[in-house]
Formats: C-alpha cells, structure tokens, sequence
C-alpha cells in the first residue's frame, strides 16, 4: 500500500507544481466549451447579399423595404445596391457577397398585371448553411408579401427563382479546406512548437549562438524550415485531400499553382505565430499543453467547420485576426469555386502582412544575449 | 597579446552576484584550467567570454576584440564546446559538422576537407556516416570538439569535457585536446571537476569560489603555496602518552590530524619529518604499524581555498530534462 501511495504522492506533487499541465487540463475544456458551444448551429446573421434594382418601379421599392426590414429585425442580411448583375455576380463569386437578388425590369408590371412576377436569388451553394438560410429567409418574404397591408383582391403569386452559382458541395469536401488548413497548423505546432522548445532545452541553440548567425538570420532560418515543412504538408493534403473528397478536376495545374500559392504565406504566417508565442518560453510543457487550446481557439471560430456569420461578436473578433479564417476561405474559394486570382488576392494579403509582423515581433522579442 | 583579457568583470542576476570582479588574462598557446565547486560562477565566466552573456560590469577582450563590442568577431575566433551534449542524434557525425561549418561560413570548397581531417583527428573517420545516436557518451563528446573546430578557431573553450565520461574515454578526451591544441596552435580554456586532469594538462588553473577568482598560478605553484606539501599517514602498534604533542612538535609539520589510531600529519619537508618520525617513535617504545607518504595534489589545493562545505546553489541556467523523450542525453 506504501509504494502505491508514493506512486500516487510523487504523481500528484509533480502536477502541482507544474502550472502548465494544470492549464492545459483546465483551460482546454473550458476553452472547448465556450467555442465549440458557440460555433455550431448559431442563427446566421449579417450575410452580405446584393441587391440589383433592374425595374425601379413602385414593387421594387417595396421590396425594398421589405429586405430593409428583415435587414434590421432578424438582421439574416445587409442588402449593397449593384447597377447591374454581372458586377455582382462576380462579387458573388470572388466570395464579396453571400447571395444577389435580382429584380427583374418588369417586376412591376407584372406585379400589376398578374403575370407571374420572379425575383431571382443567386446564392453561393459551396457554403449549404449561409445559402439554405439565404433561401428560407426569401422564400418567407415572398410568401408573406402581402401579410402587412392591403391584400388585393386577387394576389399575385410571386415566383423566387433561385439560382444555385455550383454544384452541391458535400460536407468532406466544405470540410476539405480546414483540413489542409489544420495540416499545416500542425506541423507548425510539432516542428515550431515542440521541437524548438525541446532543441532550445538541449541546449542546441547556445550552439548557434556562439557561431557569428544574426539574430534575423536566426529567425529566418528558424522559419522558413518550418514553413518548408508546413508547406510539403499542405500540399499532401491538398493533393490526397481533392482525391478523396471527389473534388471535379482534381489535378487541375492552375488550380493547384494558386492553391500552393495560399499554402506558401499559410505556413510562414502558422509558423511565424508560433515562433512569436514561444521566443521567450524555455519549458517544454508549454507547447505540448497550449496545443489543444490552440487548436480549438483558432480553428473552430475560422468559418472551418460553420459559417462565421453564425458566431458571437467576441468570435468574429478572432476570425478577423485569425490567419486560419483566411487560410479556409482562400481554400474554400480555389477548391469549391475554382475562382480566380481576385478572389484570394485579399487573403494573401492578409497571410502576408501577419507573416511580417509576427517575424518583426518575434526578432524584437528574440535575445541573442541574456 | 594574450588571447584573453578579463578584466574586473562582475555579473548579477538581481541581488545574486555569479561572478564578482574577476581579473586573469590568457597567453597565447596555453591551457588555462578554471576550477570551483559547483555553482562557483565557472559557466557564468565562460558564457560571458563566449558572448552569451553580457557582463554587468567590467571587460572581456578575446582574441583582442571586446564581447560587449565585437561579438561577431569574438564568435568567429572561438570555438566553444558547451557542457550538454548538443550534437543531433539522428544526424551522421558528418552531417552534424556540415551544419556548423556552414553556420560558421566555412567556404564549400575547404568543408569538406577540414571536417575530414578533423575527423580523423578525433578518430571517429570510420563512424562519419552513422547517425550518433549510435556513438557512445565518449564518442560524441570527440565529435562535439572536432565540432567546436570546424571554423579553425584561435581559441578553445570546453566546459566540463569529461564530466560523466569512463576513464578510459576521459584519457581519450584529452589526449585529443592536448594533439589538437599542439597541431593546431590553440589557446585552450577548460573547466573541469577532474583535479589529476587540470594537474597534468594546464599550464595554469585558476580556483573560483563564490564567484570570486581565490587562487590563480601553475598547478605546482598552487600545491607549493599551501601548508604542507606532502602527507603522511601513520599508525603506531600503541599510542604513548601525549604523543599528539610529539607529533607536532616534528619538525616541519604543519598540522597534525588524529583520527582512531592513524594520525594525518602535513608537512612542508615529507623525507626529514619521516626520519624524525621514526626516531620518536623509537624513543616512545611505539613500533610505526604503517606509513603512506603522499604528495600535495591539486584536490588538497582545491579544498584549502574552497573550503569543505557543500555548495547548494541555484542554478540559474535550469535545463530542463528532455531525456525521457529523446533516451539518452
């Protein structure tokens, strides 16, 4: 009974002193808690959707007001006023817009004459949450047009043609742009993370600093190795990952060129966070337990798994400065959509300037002498 | 010029001082010991030569350039075997030398050749391809110093090079750094635990304590400056009466410690107290039982100026212990 007691007393004096081990089994669940509970099933709200006035008469201003209503009650979307379509459907799908809805240059008289009046509603199907919530909330609209006012006597029925913009998009493969993502989350994590902190306990980086290496060349070298092995990664992914989701054209050249081009500033950005969070850490348990909370802090508020316009305010706070948000969405547009360049241009970008600030701040932090 | 300059130096981390104004300078070509108990401030010392700390006060010229002032210079002067073993398990040896040559900026063109030959020097030619986590502690401790070498510095810093080695490797380790500096025209600086080490291989050692320099000369000075030069061990078939007295009262005896029946006398002159010893002991009607005559050595030095006492330090360079995941450090 002794030993099993020394067993437990050496175990549990261990973990009392190790504040890292207690955060991580605490804060994980927790963590865990607020953001999964939060990122599922939320009512999507704030969807941008375009609105093409091609009639201008007196129906098309009250439907105008009618979107301007759902706008600042539910608040599902916020209308933008497009001149003309092909503008908007190009924002449509550059990803700018959520849905376009067209009323068409006789909505009016057809009103009036009772002939079959449509409104069109061209969504973005490769996300089935925003655009299913897109489309009930119209269809209600159509339905209830006449609800609050005076009824005539004989209502027109109006038509909501809806035009999906892609083919049905699975789950595996909505769910295939996070999981590239998460790939090369992961290897900055391990390569990044663990293995920095535990060649820095060995004392292998007092090695390099003997040697004359600048502190940027440290960082650079320290980076671009990791971003090297986060790219090999995602690029496995995005290669297995099409194959296995049956994405159309798998292997298609220019595709997979603008793919490598959002995995490149991906990885450095991950890797260069990671350097940032651990260039003044020498406990090895710190990465291995920041890892879980991490992971569910940064990639389940990133629009991964359910759209952002679902979340909390706090959560779009985080998607907004999260590089995994741009990272999916720039996936999500190359591999649903097959967009083009203009769509993820935003994207790199924004993986670029953070890439740059974290290495500035990881340099500025990092000491070449105690 | 001597090779280095320290120079008052002092440095504190908050109210603790690892080192307190320690001065010594470094000759060209020679072997400097630096020893001290643990937590003396011998890893504070070399970190700030080696310009991984700076000091708080005072200077430190390498090779002629200030640490404070011209790192990079310093750096490219040095070669510096820190005392964790740090060489990459999954690496060959020779992969692991690749690295640091170009870490130094060796040019391609000399790599190949210097690591080959540093290689050989440190006889690991036939290991240079296997992965070291293969090499036994003795081995990577020999590629860890050809490692050190690969930018043919001017000047050789080791700390604690055979700690935790077998006395056979521990000969092995240092007839290596005795080969090298001599063909290599080194200035060597070595901390060690290893007082017959220090005693055979420096030309001078210098004892610190408290972080404070408390004894610097050749080692046959350092034995020479302390009371007594030689030890004799004796005990006597019967203790006579007030015979402690008598024992001290020898000629040249420094001090005299009984212990049971054996009696530890220090000496400045072993062979005249041994004679006088005899004759006492034959006056007394005592019969000497056994006798050992021994020399000062270094260990004796080493207490005479650090005194006896445990030194239970902070360590302020805590490493963490990874061991249990890569095996073996």
């Amino acid at each position: 009974m002794n030993r099993i007691l020394a067993i437990i007393e050496r175990d549990l004096r261990m973990f009392k002193r190790s504040p890292a081990l207690i955060f991580a089994s605490l804060m994980l669940p927790l963590v865990q808690l607020v953001v999964l509970g939060y990122a599922f099933g939320g009512n999507i709200k704030h969807l941008k959707v375009g609105v093409v006035d091609q009639d201008h008469g007196l129906e098309a201003v009250k439907l105008g007001n009618k979107l301007n209503a759902i706008e600042a009650t539910a608040q599902t979307f916020t209308t933008q006023p497009y001149h003309d379509l092909h503008t908007a459907l190009t924002d449509l799908r550059n990803g700018r817009l959520n849905g376009v809805i067209n009323i068409p240059p006789n909505f009016t008289r057809d009103v009036l004459a009772q002939a079959d009046p449509q409104i069109g509603l061209a969504v973005d199907n490769t996300d089935n949450f925003t655009a299913g919530t897109l489309e009930s909330s119209l269809a209600n609209l159509v339905n209830d047009y006449y609800k609050n006012g005076i009824t005539p006597r004989v209502a027109p029925t109006i038509a909501l043609q809806t035009v999906e913009l892609y083919g049905y998009t699975p789950y595996i493969q909505y769910f295939l742009p996070a999981a590239i993502a998460l790939s090369i989350f992961i290897t900055a994590m391990i390569g990044g993370g663990i293995m920095y902190i535990d060649d820095k306990a060995r004392g292998v980086h007092e090695g390099y600093l003997v040697t004359p290496i600048g502190k940027t060349e440290l960082i650079l070298g320290f980076t671009l190795s990791g971003a090297i092995k986060g790219v090999m990664a995602g690029v496995i992914l995005m290669v297995f990952g099409t194959l296995i989701a049956g994405i159309p054209d798998p292997l298609d050249p220019w595709r997979l060129a603008k793919m490598f081009m959002v995995i490149v500033p991906t990885s450095i950005a991950f890797i260069s966070m990671m350097f940032l969070m651990m260039v003044r850490t020498d406990d090895p348990l710190v990465p291995r337990s920041i890892f879980g909370v991490l992971n569910t802090l940064l990639f389940f508020p990133s629009g991964a798994i359910y759209p952002i316009n679902a979340f909390p305010s706090w959560m779009h706070w985080i998607a907004i400065v999260d590089p995994f948000t741009y990272a999916i969405h720039g996936f999500k547009a190359l591999l649903l959509k097959n967009t083009g360049f203009a769509a993820i241009t935003g994207d790199i970008t924004f993986l670029v300037v953070f890439s740059l600030i974290m290495m500035v701040s990881a340099t500025a932090l990092f000491r070449r002498t105690f | 010029m001597n090779d280095i300059e320290v120079e008052n130096i002092t440095k504190k981390f908050g109210d603790f001082t690892a080192v307190d104004a320690v001065s010594f300078t470094v000759a060209h070509g020679e072997v400097f010991g630096l020893l001290g108990p643990n937590g003396a401030g011998k890893s504070t010392l070399i970190r700030m030569m080696t310009t991984l700390l700076t000091p708080t006060s005072g200077s430190v010229r390498v090779n002629g350039f200030d640490v404070v002032e011209s790192p990079n210079e310093v750096r490219k002067s040095i070669g510096v075997i820190p005392q964790a073993m740090t060489s990459d398990l999954t690496l060959s040896a020779e992969e692991n030398m690749w690295i640091f040559a170009r870490l130094y900026g060796v040019p391609g063109e000399k790599r190949k050749r210097i690591i080959g030959e540093l290689l050989e020097a440190v006889q690991l030619s036939d290991w240079a391809k296997k992965p070291v986590r293969t090499f036994s502690g003795g081995m990577r401790r020999r590629l860890e110093i050809a490692r050190g070498l690969v930018h043919e510095p001017k000047i050789f810093f080791l700390d604690e090079p055979t700690t935790g080695l077998d006395p056979v490797s521990r000969v092995a380790v240092w007839e290596m750094i005795d080969r090298l500096k001599r063909e290599r025209d080194l200035t060597v600086l070595v901390t060690t635990h290893y007082m017959d080490e220090a005693d055979k291989l420096c030309n001078r050692v210098a004892i610190v304590d408290h972080g404070k320099l408390v004894a610097l000369d050749s080692p046959m000075k350092l034995k020479a400056s302390i009371p007594g030069n030689n030890t004799l061990e004796v005990s006597f078939s019967h203790v006579p009466p007030g015979w402690l007295d008598t024992l001290k009262g020898l000629p040249d005896v420094a001090a005299v410690t009984p212990s049971d029946n054996v009696f530890r006398i220090t000496t400045n002159n072993g062979p005249l107290t041994t004679v006088k010893l005899f004759e006492a002991a034959r006056e007394a009607h005592a019969e000497v039982a056994s006798l050992s005559v021994q020399s000062t050595t270094l260990d004796d030095v080493f207490v005479y100026y650090t005194g006896r006492q445990l030194r239970d330090a902070v360590d302020e360079h805590a490493v963490y212990d990874i061991s249990h995941i890569y095996g073996r450090r």
